[in-house]
Parts: structure tokens; sequence; C-alpha cells
């Protein structure tokens, strides 16, 4: 038996540095258990200070006895390399796990123990916990806002739908699968803005929405049987044409009446709100300002002066001035600027204003893809003799698109992030739902039940965001 | 050849004109059936509107350009702390994300993930309407440190009552151009000789050392104002003296540095792992202390890549400041954009200059990141 040295433990006694500081370490995270759980304080008969301290020094001193280096006992090895490394990190490790013991009972109680959410009034909320019951009879108003309730499987069912046409890409045959790039740039942001704009916000407009759907459906099946040749104009001609006749020659008005179809209630957009109202505004923004922010990166690369220094110009000016100030000038100056009879809707102009501002963000991320490629693929490329075009669509923006997947998808979460903002023309997405639901008299004193609420919805949806677009950079990744 | 070269030029630039022409004309238009004539003139008129809360003079018979800059000045107050509170907390999450301590750095990453992940403005929200109001009335108060009062009405901290401030300036300043002296010696000795000299310890002494004097001979001197409580009425109760920071400014300065610090903290994290573990290798191998690797050698690459992206966080931290109109904060947004806009109705002279101030801080910030690149980008031979 070699001495024991505790100043210095070393591998030869090492079981009994082991228990002794194993034990040490129990009883501070007991004491500290007990403390935080049911209130008892074990050491009451200390003085107060050494009394709070105490489960910190134990502690310390435990930690202290099992950093035994190359022990052998694989736990033990594992527990000092991550938690044990000195005297300062075992402090803190402590530390931390003392704030969480202590930290969990009032959290867990707050939000659950002594939480209500039974019942469908305030009453019902009498313990010191959350009021999930707020929540809960609020539900439909911060889903929805102030859309009507007997319209709202229109929400709903556009979502559904756009959702699944959405994921239509993961199931396409090999076949198929060189048009998805057409579809998801072109053809799914047309049917999402149909949907939106005229399934939600209803009226009579809603016929032309099924012209629109009819006008589709009878393009693609025409489509199959044309030469890829003219592939392209005839998805941007036929659509448009056959729109037009069916709106104009083939069915009139009156002809609608045979199904009796009864047109759709018209709500405006003002009254669109909440959690919906979210993702329509980031939905929209997110189709558009990706192009426009594609054209301003190549326009800031280009060898002509006039068209350079103009996007220069756009990028700086959206990059340099906060986005609240943007929503007032498309608030209350952008009215100024146009005909005395023109209005354009507040959402529309939200949603341009929006587009404009993230595009100056997305382009300048673009750049730096473009501006990390070689030069020798431009080179390549040109010596093929393609012209500008096909080179940039073909050689360039593949490649340098890849290299900014991270880069882009921080812009979308920005963009998702910067929703709310929209509250300054009055619009109420989710969070001014919430301000508007704390100031209703019968509901006062539950702002932290909301913005919790609120807090948790913004962080799935995010994190899942920046997780996905994660996945995406590993599947896309190609070493050079 | 050339025909191509400049038709699409042209055509953009005759479209970009239409529009500009467009709005220009309509906007005449507009003016002239609403009566109004374009002009910047109003801003010497008497705004007759009150700030809550101001760093200079105000009140209502003060010009339009004074609320403006009372705006501007609150904005760059808020600005301010935030940055510095950014930074620190920043720093120590970026290094704590670094640790190889399992729980450090799961903290960290947790706390990064979760305040990333929500927008700003609830935030902002959460922190003026829900954590604020949960504080205790004035009287209820239990001082901090004998001398700090959180309540309800805003912090209320004591108040440096100062004889010959100046002087006292005079010698901070004198310490400052010291120690940059001090510096450039050192380096110039250590490029020279190769010896160096304890700078760090030499500026601390400096900084501490010339203020005293001033306080042993230059006739400075300090006094504390603790703020004390007195009643207003039945039970209303405030303190006197000290400064009082308004709640608006706590929540708002608090949210965006706890909002920014987790941006600033992957820069720094960023900084530091894009160091090469060669350099670290290298400079062990040739006999350096681990303090001398982290000074000569990790922190001056580190910094070159951290510096950049960590401006463009102040940027967004300034820009997002404006977020302060949401919860009545006295920025320029609020003060100038919002109240004087209302009275005036002057919508396109008040949304124009305050987007030219933000638009111009952002220009003069990134024109200097720009030098600034230049001149730390390694220079191959």
């Amino acid at each position: 038996m070699n001495k024991i040295n505790f100043l210095q433990p070393d591998k030869s006694n090492l079981y009994t540095y082991l228990y002794t500081g194993v034990i040490l370490v129990t009883i501070s995270i007991f004491i500290v258990f007990i403390n935080s759980f049911f209130n008892k304080d074990l050491t009451f008969f200390l003085p107060s200070t050494i009394s709070f301290l105490l489960p910190l020094i134990l502690g310390f001193i435990g930690l202290h006895l099992i950093r035994v280096d190359y022990s052998g006992l694989k736990f033990l090895d594992t527990i000092n390399k991550n938690i044990n490394t000195s005297s300062f990190n075992a402090f803190l490790s402590l530390l931390i796990v003392f704030i969480v013991i202590k930290s969990l009972p009032p959290l867990l109680s707050w939000f659950v123990l002594d939480a209500n959410i039974a019942g469908d009034s305030k009453d019902v909320c009498t313990g010191t916990g959350a009021c999930w019951t707020y929540i809960k009879i609020w539900f439909n108003r911060f889903m929805y806002g102030m859309y009507p309730n007997a319209e709202q499987w229109r929400i709903n069912l556009s979502f559904i739908a756009l959702a699944f046409l959405g994921t239509i890409g993961f199931f396409a045959t090999e076949k198929f699968k060189k048009y998805l790039t057409l579809y998801y740039v072109v053809i799914y942001p047309i049917i999402a803005f149909f949907f939106i704009f005229f399934f939600i916000s209803g009226g009579p407009i809603f016929f032309d929405f099924s012209y629109g759907i009819i006008a589709a459906v009878i393009s693609v099946i025409i489509g199959f049987f044309i030469p890829p040749k003219f592939k392209m104009y005839y998805f941007i001609i036929v659509p448009i044409t056959l729109y037009i006749l069916l709106k104009y020659v083939f069915f009139y008005e009156e002809l609608i009446e045979l199904g009796k179809l009864e047109a759709l209630e018209w709500v405006e957009t003002g009254a669109w709100g909440g959690l919906s109202l979210t993702f329509i505004v980031s939905f929209f923004c997110l189709i558009f300002c990706f192009p426009i922010g594609l054209f301003l990166s190549l326009g800031r690369r280009s060898d002509f002066p006039i068209i350079k220094y103009i996007s220069i110009g756009m990028i700086e000016f959206w990059r340099g001035v906060p986005l609240i100030t943007v929503l007032f000038m498309s608030s209350v100056m952008f009215p100024m600027f146009l005909p005395e009879d023109m209005f354009i809707d507040k959402l529309v102009r939200v949603i341009i204003a929006i587009s404009l501002f993230e595009a100056a963000y997305v382009a300048e991320v673009i750049r730096g893809g473009l501006q990390a490629l070689p030069r020798g693929q431009y080179d390549a490329a040109k010596s093929l003799g393609m012209g500008y075009w096909k080179m940039h669509i073909l050689v360039i923006l593949p490649q340098a698109l890849k290299l900014v997947i991270p880069g882009i998808a921080n812009t979308f979460l920005a963009l998702v992030k910067d929703t709310p903002l929209i509250f300054v023309v009055g619009l109420l997405e989710i969070v001014g739902m919430l301000n508007l639901a704390k100031t209703n008299p019968e509901w006062l004193g539950f702002a932290m039940e909301g913005y919790v609420f609120a807090s948790v919805l913004f962080f799935i949806i995010c994190y899942a965001m920046s997780k996905y677009s994660y996945n995406l950079e590993q599947k896309y990744k190609t070493e050079r | 050849m050339n025909i191509k070269k400049i038709l699409p030029q042209l055509l953009t630039l005759l479209v970009v004109i239409l529009i500009f022409g467009f709005f220009s004309y309509n906007a005449q238009v507009n003016m002239e059936n609403r009566g109004i004539t374009f002009g910047y003139g109003f801003l010497s008129q008497e705004s007759s509107f009150d700030v809550q809360f101001s760093l200079i003079e105000y009140d209502g018979s003060h010009s339009y350009f004074r609320a403006y800059l009372v705006g501007l000045l609150n904005t760059i107050l808020v600005s301010v702390i935030g940055i510095i509170f950014a930074t620190v907390i920043g720093v120590v999450v970026g290094i704590a994300r670094l640790s190889n301590n399992y729980l450090i750095n799961r903290t960290a990453a947790v706390y990064v993930e979760f305040f990333r992940n929500i927008p700003l403005l609830l935030q902002i929200f959460f922190w003026y309407f829900a954590a604020l109001r949960a504080l205790p009335l004035p009287q209820e108060t239990e001082p901090m440190f004998g001398v700090f009062f959180l309540t309800i009405k805003g912090f209320f901290v004591p108040a440096f009552v100062w004889n010959n401030l100046d002087i006292f300036i005079y010698s901070l300043m004198a310490a400052l151009i010291s120690i940059i002296l001090i510096r450039i010696y050192a380096r110039k000795k250590q490029e020279k000789e190769g010896i160096q000299t304890p700078v760090l310890s030499i500026s601390i002494g400096l900084l501490l050392i010339l203020p005293l004097l001033s306080f042993l001979f230059g006739g400075v001197n300090a006094s504390i104002e603790v703020p004390v409580i007195k009643q207003l009425s039945q039970s209303g109760f405030t303190y006197e003296g000290g400064i009082k920071l308004p709640p608006e400014l706590i929540s708002l300065a608090l949210a965006l540095s706890l909002y920014t610090a987790t941006f600033i903290a992957e820069c720094v994290r960023a900084g530091v792992q894009g160091v090469s573990k060669g350099q670290k290798e290298a400079a062990a191998s040739i006999g350096l202390t681990p303090n001398q690797v982290l000074k000569l050698v990790v922190m001056p690459q580190a910094l070159r890549i951290i510096i950049p992206p960590t401006t463009n966080q102040y940027l967004n931290l300034t820009k997002n400041s404006s977020l302060a109109a949401a919860i009545a904060y006295p920025d320029l947004v609020l003060v100038f954009a919002g109240t004087a806009l209302m009275q005036t109705g002057r919508a396109i002279e008040i949304v124009s200059i305050t987007m030219l101030t933000y638009l111009s801080l952002s220009i003069s910030i990134s024109i200097f990141m720009n030098w600034y690149n230049k001149k730390i980008a390694i220079k191959e031979k």
C-alpha cells in the first residue's frame, strides 16, 4: 500500500480516491437536489455562508480526487476528459450542474405542475403557474388572425395543398427529374400565388383561380406531346393563352352558374393574421427575393458600367437602411409616389418592400459564391464557345449556388425572423396578435404565456430550417 | 459589336429613369393636390411635442432639428450600450463554445441556438412586457449593494458629481496617448533587437496613475449622489437624484445585446478555429510559451477573420435598434419618423432624412471596413 496523498491523486490508490471522490460529489449533488426540490436545507446547522458554499466545496474536492490521468477505467476517463480536465473546468461544471438542478423545479412548476389548461375562462387560472387556457382560447386568433372562423378551412387546405405540391420533388422518377427546377422555380410559385391570393382571399376572383387551375392542368397534359426544343416557349405562352381563352371566350360568367358554384366569401387582407400570415409573407418574400438577388449579383459583376453601378446602388441602399424604415416608406411615403386613383394592397406593398430588402442581402451572398469560383471555370466555359447566359446557367451558377447554401439559408432565416416587423403597417401576424390579445380587458396579465408560446413556435420553425440547410449543404458538398 | 454593348445599358438606364420620373411626377401631382410644398424648411420650426427621455436639453419649444438630434443621440446611446454588452457576452460565449468541457460547450451552444432563432422583436417584447413588468414597485424595492434600485419604473443608479471634470479627461487622454507611443516604441524595439517590453502592465499602470495624479494635484474630486426614494402621492413613489435608466432602454439594450452576442460568439468561434493547427504547433516548436503563442501567433490571425463579420454585426445592431419604436423608446425612428412625421405630414422629407442618416452611417463603416481589410490582408509575395 502506497502512501495516500490527497493533494495529488494517482493511479496506485485509484479506488480509494475514486470512492471518496464519488461519495463527496454525490453528497454535494444530493444536498442541492433536496434543497431545490423539497426546499429543505440539510446543512442548516452551519453558518449561512458556509452552508451556501458547502456543496460547491464538497463537489470541488470530490472532482479533484477523481481526476486521475489514464486510470484505465473507461467511464472515469470519459468523465475526466469531458468535464474535469482542470480545477477551473471542474468548478464551472459543478456550477452548471447546480444551476440546472436549482432552476428545474421553478421551471417545471411554471410550465407543467402549477399550470392550468382546462376550462375556458380566466377564472380557472388560479395557480402560480402558466395559464395555458389563455393560449387554448386564443389559439385560432394566434394562428389565423381575424380571419372568419367558418372560412379557416380555406387556409388549412391551401397550406396542405402547397405542402403536398412542394414535396412532389421527392417522389419524382428519373424521367421527370430534369423538369424539377422548372417546376420549383416557375410553376410552383405560380400555383402558390393562385392559391393564396384567389383561394384565401376568395371573392368573385375565385373563378380566375379555377380558370388558372384548368389552364395549368390542360397545358401540362398537352406539354407531353411537344418536342423538347419548343418547351421553353410553350410553357410561357400556352398557359396564358388558355387562361385568356377560358376566361373571355369559352366560359362566360353565366356559364359558371351551371355548377351553382357560390363564390367564396371575400376576406380582405387586413383580416389575415396570425402564424398563417407569417407563413404567407415569408413564403412570397422568399420566392421573390431570390431571383431579384440573383440578377442584382450578376449585375454587380457585369462588365457594363451603367448596369454595374445601378446594381451597386440598389444593393448598398437596401443594405444600409433598417427594415423598419423601409416598411415606414412603403406605408407612408410610397402612396405619395403613385397616381391618385391607383391603390396597392397593404400586404402586397409589404411583400414588395421585404423582398427588395432581402434581395440585396441575397445578392451579396451570391456574389460571394461567384467570386469564390476560380477564373478557370469562366475561361473554360468561354473557350467552349458559350455565351454569357449559357455560361452562367450551365457552368457558373450551379457551382456558385452550391457554395452559398449556408449563406442563403441564413438570409432566409433572417427573413422569417423579420416578418413580425410588419406590425408597422398595421398587419398583425403572430407577435402582433399576441400584443392585441394582451390588451384585451378580459385577459390581462398573461403576456408571459403568449411570448413563451410564440418563442417556442419560432424556435421550432427556425431551428428546423437551419438543420435542413445543414443537411442540404452536406448533400451538395463536392470535393474540389 | 458596339451596339450589343451599349443597348442593354441604355435600356436599363431608360427603365430606371422612367420609374423615377413616374414616381416624382406622381409625387408632384399628389403634393400639389394636398397643398404641400417640398422643402426642408420645417426643420427650424417649433416642434411642440415632448420626448420622455433625452440626453440633451429638449422640450416642445425647440425645433424639429433638435428633436432629430435627440432621437439620433438616443439611437447612438442604446447602440453603444448594446455593442459593449454584446461584445463581452459574445466573446465569453464564443470561447466557451471552444471549451473542451462538455457541459460548458453545450450550455454555450444551447444559448446560441436559442437566442439566435427567436425574432428580435419578440425578445424585446418579452423583456419589456413580461420580464421587466414582474419587477417590484419603487417603494418595495430592495437595493442592490445599497445604491442600485431596480424597479418597475426603471433602473436607478448613483450619479457622479464632478469637480474639474475637464482636468480628469485631459489626464485620461494623456494616458491613452502615452500608451499608444509606448506601443509603437515597443514594437520598433522588438523588430530591431528582439526584446519584448511588458506593454500591458505599463499601460494599466499609466491608466491608473495619471487619473490618480489628477485627483491628488489637479483639484479633481467626485462625489456620489445616491438615489433617494420620494413620495409623489398616496401610492406613487419614485427615486430622486442619480441617473434613471428607463425600462424601455433596459429591455432594448438587453434584447439587442443578447441577440447580437449569439452572432458575435459564432464569429469568434469561427475565427479561432480558422487558425490552422500547424501554426500553433510551429509556434510552439520554436519555443514560444503558450501565452506568446496566443498573443503573437493565434490572435493576430484570428482577429483578421473575426473583425470584419463582427463589425457587420455592430452595424446590424445599430440598425436593429430602430425596433425601439415598438416599445416607445424615443429613438430616431420613433421621434422623427413617428411623432414628427405625424405632426408635419411631410412623409417624403422625413423618411428620406431618416434613411439617409442610417445609410451614411453604414456606408461610412463599410468604407472603413474595406480600408481595414486591405490593410490587414496577407501580402503574398
